[in-house]
């Protein structure tokens, strides 16, 4: 029986879960507290971040997007295309803004793919975003012919490695993403509309509300952050492999979403909570790689997380 | 006689509030038995426990002298308990064969299903209903009124020793009631019990024999029917003296009393492809126009093509303000129009916002400033509207889904009086609230009309329509067939009305 | 005599229309195969399709039964790697121990969505996108990220690399037997007819009564089932246990059951037809490569994943129609 505890566990289970690793890691983890784990932190939490934040707005639609592994691997494979060219090689200023402003296009683009799918042609939400969730991947490999792209690029790198008063870029830039939506979501017409929607579509709609054009909308912001997101993961790695980018970041970026306290039934979009949420899913990953465990062991702790916490939400709704 | 069914000291709380506190019910065999409350009062939750789709907290249950503890749907129906839910429990893809004899199929040597013998069983029972239907189409391909009855036949069938009933008649018209009743009566004879729930005290004086009167999660009261009146079943849901309720008057609309003044609404030949036909209707400036008509007549139909909710295949939408009518609702509402919803729960309210989120919600393109929402602005507003409706709440921070049903109602007119509108388009204000705050709800109403707001009431209260409106624009089969002009409209006149334009020769619950 | 509406024919058409079109694409397809291609019609054609596309026609039929409860399963794909995995090691003892062994292996996972759907009540897409990580976790834990080739001395491939007469693979016959009994499973038994009214509308077959908790375990389990024979057939057709195959799989097996005219929110659909969606899909892959043989085209093995995509957003244009009379029916 769901009782008194799994609500208090549902309602602070993030920070509660948070202290906790924080404690583990302390205790078992060699070197947790140098500033290098947690640069190395900020830098991987960041991508799952930027992305969890764009899903919390699609599931508060009672949505949900797939795709957004999909689309970081279309996006971060067109950015060495583009900055690799002979076009960029001879304007090098213009070729680096290309690189960064066209993947995320083109990622803006899938997402109103995905949004036109759902609002428009009523398809549901998870298959209409399982098409990019396969076909996206597909598309990046071919772009790239299935290579890995390797390449020296400071300016683009810094996205991925730069850093303002010490501390990474991305890192800056979850915070800056974090307070608009923030904003966004709590302050603004657009975020009370997306809430109304995933709350009641129907009402949402006698009240006037453009419920198509609200649910194309929060696909193409998650499209777009997940754009952002594959050009982080680029840049980091000073390479590309369309065939990893974003893998299984679609798991992430739900479980920081859910473990944030996001309704999957919509109607909530916490997302303070859903970077909260990304924290607690990289510093498991951390936790685990960090103490020797196999990748692949820690598939299966990623997938426990995710049936606990969607578990516990489900206590919460009683 | 030893009764059938004796529910005692029955209690049950959710989330630690009292739904009921040792609740009580009995039922003689073969008598046709009421179970009437506001809402809240504990009708559904005792009727779940009986049927095992809520354990009970503590009490006692004995059916046929046996003690019962049905955990699930399914045993208390094998154990001849038999239910029809309100929200009908069918499945509109399947079949009506499916719906009819699904768990109880009837079995070839191999151990499949024989559907040649499921479909002869089938028609046979709906047979005994009057229904003759091609019985392997898919249910949904038949009208609401065939669903319903397609509900009871498969409880019938069950050779229940009781069967409960809640709100059958809600979607039926006045022929299909016959019908039921009908059926009822022919329970009865059987020997079959029947647990009747019903908003419409009306149809208890037909049919019943017995009531049980609920009040906050308790029996208040055993009526006998035929030695009781309705005002008495009034006042004992309510727990007010018969004579108070008499002096205030039925409701609290009082239409007829004015002056009509400029020509807000001129709709001319509406129809769409919801079932409506042709439907002309005009409200002028502090007027209240009442739409009369049967269930499925078309009076939400034409309330959605005026709000631009369907769209218009034929026909005019005009405003003072908007002459070429509206292509969304959202053009509606900016054009000075409200629609309270008839359907609270999935049409109107957002459970999981907060009050103040709800009553703005239609409000809100108004509150932008600088790109964000005013929210010293917002919490004005709400307050202020909190106060003039006497909203009973905590906070208007809470979440509307803890508020009453009245209370959610009020929050709801709320979102479309803020707008200030010019028109309000009111489908069912008042259904399915209690009765106190139906009497607050409809002073609301006339409150607004007589500072100059065009009203178009949708009631199937004919008390409502006939006190309330100044005007009632008679519908049938989706057009608009005559007018009534008040004062001089009784609610025998609005019978007659709506009873000369059917053809056939059955009329029903004016008797 | 009450009122009534008449048969809705346009519903019909659009109801039944889909699943006969499948049927007619199906035909002008090999049709068309057969007058290009000198081979297409060769044994070694149809014995290889008709082996390869066995796999994707069982995963099919599980996901068939898991979409008409109104539920899906994304974990097949790292289902049928898993198996495929368990029965190369069980391969050393024959066919009769590594085909029970690899189907159970399937169940047992199948088994663990059913729990947390039914028993935690958690979204059927997020406990399946789980047991998929954690499948695809164990296949890997377990080969220790290795293909596991397969014992050649018992007569473990000879089930997915025989045939009878050369043409008729013992995988297909095996698939075709449990696509008939799952057929009379759906329509003639009382389960078959839970599931359906499950995806019609849960509440309300819980209100009638029926087991929906047995049927909604029953889907799952037979799903994961499916998955594990298809792992079976995989390790024993290519010799080796792989336990990263299976990626994008359940987009295939999802494509199938929607161009069958499956409705995605349940309560609608067909077995045959389904089979056929399998078949369909398949035979686009053959005669791609029968054109990329012919230099016609080229593509590269990518290429595939961007396919099965575009055939699942082609089916899902034409069933958007479709399921939205559905759901106003249903409203």
């Amino acid at each position: 029986m769901p009782g008194f505890d799994t609500r208090m566990l549902a309602k602070h289970g993030g920070l509660i879960a948070l202290a906790v690793l924080l404690l583990i890691n302390i205790a078992i983890t060699p070197n947790f507290l140098q500033l290098q784990t947690l640069f190395v932190n900020i830098s991987q939490v960041a991508t799952i971040a930027i992305v969890a934040v764009g899903m919390t707005l699609v599931i508060a639609t009672a949505g949900i997007d797939l795709s957004v592994g999909a689309v970081m691997a279309v996006a971060g494979a067109l950015a060495p295309l583009i900055f690799l060219s002979e076009f960029a090689q001879a304007y090098p200023t213009l070729g680096l803004a290309a690189s960064i402003i066209v993947p995320i296009l083109v990622a803006l683009l899938c997402g109103l793919f995905n949004g036109v799918l759902v609002a428009y042609l009523g398809v549901q939400p998870i298959i209409a975003t399982l098409i990019f969730f396969i076909s996206g991947r597909g598309i990046a490999q071919v772009l790239t012919n299935g290579n890995l792209q390797t390449f020296a690029h400071p300016g683009f790198s810094y996205i991925g490695t730069g850093k303002i008063l010490g501390l990474p870029f991305q890192g800056w830039l979850v915070v800056v993403i974090a307070i608009v939506f923030w904003y966004i979501v709590n302050r603004t017409l657009f975020g009370r509309r997306i809430l109304a929607v995933g709350g009641n579509e129907r009402a949402a709609k006698l009240t006037g509300t453009p419920v198509r054009r609200v649910k194309t909308g929060v696909y193409v912001i998650s499209a777009g952050l997940s754009g952002i997101a594959g050009l982080i993961v680029v840049a980091i790695n000073s390479a590309s492999d369309a065939a990893r980018i974003g893998n299984l970041m679609e798991l992430d970026a739900i479980a920081s979403a859910v473990v944030g306290g996001t309704l999957l039934m919509g109607g909530k979009a916490p997302i303070f909570g859903a970077v909260l949420g990304a924290v607690i899913i990289q510093l498991v990953k951390y936790t685990l790689l960090a103490n020797g465990v196999a990748d692949e062991v820690a598939l299966i702790a990623k997938a426990g997380i995710i049936v606990l916490a969607v578990y516990v939400q489900q206590g919460r709704k009683e | 006689m030893q009764p059938l069914l004796k529910m005692q000291g029955i209690n049950k709380s959710f989330a630690g509030v009292a739904a009921l506190t040792s609740a009580e019910l009995e039922i003689a065999p073969g008598e046709v038995h009421a179970v009437i409350g506001q809402n809240g009062a504990g009708k559904s939750t005792l009727i779940k426990i009986l049927t095992g789709v809520y354990r009970k907290d503590s009490g006692d249950i004995a059916f046929e002298d046996k003690p019962w503890n049905a955990l699930s749907p399914r045993e208390s129906q094998d154990n001849g308990i038999a239910t029809i839910y309100q929200e009908l429990s069918l499945v509109p893809l399947r079949s009506v064969t499916e719906n009819v004899i699904m768990g109880y199929e009837p079995r070839t040597r191999f151990g499949l299903i024989d559907w040649k013998a499921a479909h002869k069983r089938t028609r046979e029972i709906l047979a005994d209903f009057g229904v003759d239907i091609d019985v392997t189409q898919p249910l949904g391909n038949y009208s609401t009124a065939i669903q319903q009855l397609t509900a009871i036949a498969r409880a019938v069938s069950l050779n229940s020793r009781l069967v409960i009933m809640d709100e059958p008649t809600s979607s039926l018209d006045d022929r299909e009631v016959e019908t039921l009743f009908g059926v009822v009566r022919g329970l009865k004879a059987r020997g079959v019990s029947v647990i009747y729930i019903s908003h419409f005290l009306d149809e208890l004086f037909q049919i019943c024999d017995r009531a049980t009167i609920m009040r906050d999660g308790q029996r208040v009261a055993v009526r006998e029917i035929a030695s009781t009146t309705k005002l008495g079943l009034i006042a004992d849901m309510l727990g007010r003296d018969p004579e108070e309720i008499s002096a205030a008057g039925m409701t609290d609309l009082g239409g007829g009393t004015h002056e009509a003044g400029e020509l807000l609404l001129e709709a001319t030949n509406l129809h769409t492809d919801r079932n409506l036909r042709d439907v002309s209707v005009s409200v002028h400036k502090g007027e209240i126009v009442g739409l009369g008509g049967l269930l499925g007549s078309g009076r939400t139909e034409a309330a959605r093509a005026i709000f631009a909710m369907d769209k218009l295949r034929n026909g005019t939408v005009a405003t003072h303000r908007n002459p070429a009518g509206f292509r969304d609702p959202a053009e509606a509402i900016r054009g000075g129009i409200g629609f309270l919803t008839e359907d609270r729960k999935a049409e109107g309210i957002v459970p999981e916002m907060s009050v103040r989120e709800n009553m703005t919600l239609a409000l809100m393109p108004r509150l932008v400033r600088n790109g964000a929402i005013d929210r010293a602005k917002e919490e004005e507003i709400v307050k202020k509207f909190v106060d003039a409706l006497g909203i009973k709440l905590a906070s208007i921070e809470q979440p509307i889904r803890e508020l009453s049903g009245g209370n959610q109602q009020k929050v709801l007119l709320a979102r479309w009086l803020a707008l200030e509108p010019d028109l309000l388009i009111l489908d069912e204000p008042t259904r399915g609230v209690d009765v106190g705050a139906k009497f607050e709800i409809q002073s609301i109403i006339r409150e607004y009309v007589e500072k100059g707001v065009g009203v178009l009431l949708i009631s199937s209260e004919f008390e409502e329509l006939v006190e309330g409106a100044d005007r009632i624009v008679v519908l049938q089969d989706g057009k608009s067939v005559s007018e009534l002009q008040n004062p001089g409209i009784t609610e025998e006149s609005l019978i007659g009305a709506i009873a000369r334009s059917h053809d056939g020769p059955g009329k029903g619950a004016a008797a | 005599m009450l009122d009534q509406n008449t048969f809705d024919l346009r519903r019909y058409i659009q109801g039944n229309g889909q699943s006969m079109g499948v049927w007619i694409a199906l035909i002008v397809m090999i049709a068309f195969g057969a007058m290009r291609y000198d081979n297409f019609t060769g044994a070694y054609n149809i014995s290889s399709f008709l082996n390869y596309n066995s796999m994707f026609i069982v995963i099919a039929l599980g996901m068939c039964f898991v979409i008409m409860t109104g539920g899906i399963d994304l974990s097949v794909g790292s289902v049928v790697a898993f198996a495929s995995v368990c029965v190369a090691y069980l391969s050393p003892y024959g066919i009769q121990v590594a085909l029970p062994g690899g189907i159970l292996a399937g169940m047992a996972i199948g088994g663990l969505n059913a729990f947390f759907v039914i028993a935690m009540r958690i979204p059927p897409f997020i406990a399946t996108l789980a047991t998929m990580l954690g499948a695809k976790g164990g296949a890997l834990v377990i080969s220790g990220r290795q293909t596991i080739s397969v014992d050649w001395g018992s007569n473990f491939t000879k089930f997915g690399m025989g045939s009878v007469g050369g043409i008729l693979p013992w995988s297909i016959i095996v698939v075709a037997l449990l696509a008939v009994a799952l057929w009379i499973v759906l329509e003639k038994t009382s389960i078959g007819r839970t599931v359906e009214a499950i995806g019609g509308g849960e509440d309300a077959t819980k209100m009638m009564g029926l087991p929906v908790n047995r049927a909604k375990a029953f889907v799952y389990i037979l799903s994961g089932g499916c998955a594990g024979l298809a792992g079976v057939i995989l390790a024993s057709g290519f010799g080796a246990g792989q336990p990263l195959e299976g990626v994008g799989w359940e987009l295939s097996a999802i494509a199938s059951v929607v161009v069958g005219g499956t409705l995605l929110t349940g309560g609608l659909g067909s077995v045959p037809a389904t089979v056929a969606g399998a078949l369909l899909l398949g035979l686009v892959f053959n005669i791609l490569n029968f054109e990329n043989g012919r230099g016609v085209i080229s593509f590269s093995a990518y290429w595939q994943m961007v396919i099965r995509g575009l055939f699942l957003f082609v089916v899902i244009l034409l069933q958007s129609r479709v399921s939205r009379v559905g759901a106003k029916q249903g409203a």
